[in-house]
């Protein structure tokens, strides 16, 4: 742990995920693909449930999906979260047919449906960690 | 051999709830446990089976403090909120392999001093996927995590904050009732509509109690329940489910399933009744919207019609199916269920006094923890 003013809570990548973590540095949302079958899949983990193979290639997202579902939070759980309330936290559809859940920022939250087609950016949280948030496309 | 004739709940104990009991965890649990072995007209050395909450308190604990000679069978059944009901369907292995007789479930926590509950999920293991990948984001609280499942039932179906209102409402009206309640002041829908959003569309009345406070059950053995001191409660069907993807509802198929949903229908085939054949039912109520979904998922109306049937008071007291009538986790004390089985055991004996559903001969009461996990018991007084 730094010694640094960052009070969110911190990823700790494992040998699984470490790829994906490291993918967002370079503002790239990388998955696992399975080698032996070829699904993809999302959060990383070792194992293919469909052929139980651990090996994977790593694919760049298209970076586009559609909005499943979210919420508006509140209430700052952690001090961190305080400045940014409130926020919206959305479960997105993406093309890869996976989900992945990221705040969307800039978003009139009367406009919100499920469906309503974003696009993945990229934000800085600190030193050696970036964060993927949505942005509504268009 | 039908399931009746495996084991019963034989005794329920608990202590009072509140905000600050200023006692540990261990000394909370072991008041609930010896009220629940005496009112089984047990002597804690006759408990030669623990199946603790997975936590702060082991099983050791309880053989310590009882003194207990030989103790033959200890197990945990971490499912979060489905512990304590998947802790009944564990109990009942145990005693069906011939391993023991007397089986203890306790819980307690000090929720209120001891440290909130929705902080300590960062450190719980099976929060581990979320911990990693959606905490960072913002998404820390099982209220932020839940809230995009009721958010996409509300979508797809048109349910409203309204009908979740009715939930909290109907069941502080039972707390009060009740009694043992740390919720004592009635509520309207006007003050559920008005109480803050927490996590939209959770507002603060939608969700649960930070609690102090202990529960406990004995579950016996048929050939040993008959004789003690009340009349056995008898298990006549138990499930647990784990819903697709559980340690991640973001990824889940449908996010407006939970485990009960494969749990249900396996507890009511073991036990041969119907959904319709159920008298009173104690439901899982860490959130308004938890309830809704799992009247959906055992059966007690289609999926999407959740709204509609509480509102139209079906589950208030004197209705078609009274639920949460000891005021549930939302307004009695959170203590992670158990007292969702004490009510329940009370009902079927007919001890509920002013919460005392009449003729209730058939209940049901279920557990939900973590992202999904679900447990269902069937019971019948006996
Ligand atoms: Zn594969």
């Amino acid at each position: 742990m730094t010694n640094d003013s960052y009070d969110k809570p911190m990823p700790e990548p494992t040998p699984d995920s470490a790829p994906y973590w490291a993918g967002l540095q370079q503002h790239k949302l990388l998955l696992q693909k399975c080698a032996g079958c070829g699904r993809i899949r999302h959060y990383p983990r070792p194992m293919c449930d469909a052929c139980y193979s651990t090996d994977v290639t790593w694919v760049e997202a298209a970076g586009r999906g559609k909005v499943h579902s979210w919420t508006i939070t509140h209430h700052a759980f952690v001090p961190g979260f305080r400045d940014e309330l409130p926020y919206v936290l959305a479960t997105v559809d993406l093309e890869e047919g996976v989900r992945m859940n990221a705040q969307l920022r800039g978003a009139d939250p009367v406009s919100l449906r499920i469906g309503l087609p974003v696009r993945v950016d990229y934000e800085r949280a600190r030193e050696g960690l970036t964060l993927p948030i949505l942005r509504a496309e268009g | 051999m039908s399931l009746r004739e495996v084991g019963a709940v034989t005794g329920v104990g608990e202590t009072a709830y509140s905000r600050d009991s200023g006692r540990s965890v261990l000394a909370l649990q072991l008041e609930a446990s010896l009220n629940a072995i005496r009112d089984a007209g047990l002597d804690p050395k006759d408990i030669d089976g623990i199946i603790p909450y997975a936590g702060a308190v082991v099983a050791e604990d309880f053989v310590t403090n009882f003194g207990i000679p030989d103790l033959r069978f200890s197990a945990t059944t971490p499912l979060g909120g489905a512990s304590c009901v998947a802790g009944i369907q564990a109990a009942l292995a145990a005693i069906k392999a011939g391993i023991c007789r007397h089986v203890l479930l306790p819980i307690g926590r000090n929720g209120s001093s001891g440290g909130r509950i929705g902080m300590r999920v960062q450190q719980m293991p099976q929060f581990r996927v979320v911990g990693e990948f959606e905490m960072p984001l913002g998404a820390i609280a099982p209220a932020q995590l839940y809230a995009p499942m009721a958010r996409r039932h509300m979508e797809l179906y048109g349910t409203t904050s309204r009908q979740l209102g009715e939930i909290a409402v109907s069941t502080r009206g039972n707390a009060i009732l009740h009694g043992n309640a740390m919720m004592t002041r009635p509520m309207t829908i006007d003050d559920h509509q008005a109480s803050r959003m927490i996590s939209d569309p959770l507002r603060l009345l939608d969700c649960s109690l930070e609690s102090d406070g202990g529960a406990a059950i004995v579950v016996s053995g048929a050939e040993y329940a008959r004789d003690l001191r009340k009349r056995p409660v008898y298990v006549t069907g138990i499930a647990e489910g784990h819903p697709d993807s559980p340690s991640a509802i973001t990824q889940r198929p449908d996010m407006t399933r939970l485990g009960l949903a494969k749990a249900a229908p396996k507890a009511f085939a073991m036990a041969g009744v119907t959904p319709a054949d159920i008298d009173v039912a104690e439901i899982y109520d860490c959130f308004t919207y938890i309830v809704l979904c799992q009247l959906e998922d055992i059966g007690f109306c289609k999926k999407g019609e959740g709204g509609p049937f509480v509102e139209s008071g079906a589950i208030r007291l004197g209705g078609k199916l009274p639920i949460n009538t000891h005021g549930g986790l939302l307004s009695q004390a959170h203590v992670v269920g158990m007292n969702h089985v004490v009510e329940l055991v009370r009902q079927l004996r007919g001890e509920a006094g002013p919460v005392q559903v009449t003729d209730a001969e058939i209940g049901l009461v279920t557990g939900y923890g973590d992202m999904g996990d679900g447990s269902v018991a069937i019971m019948r007084g006996g």
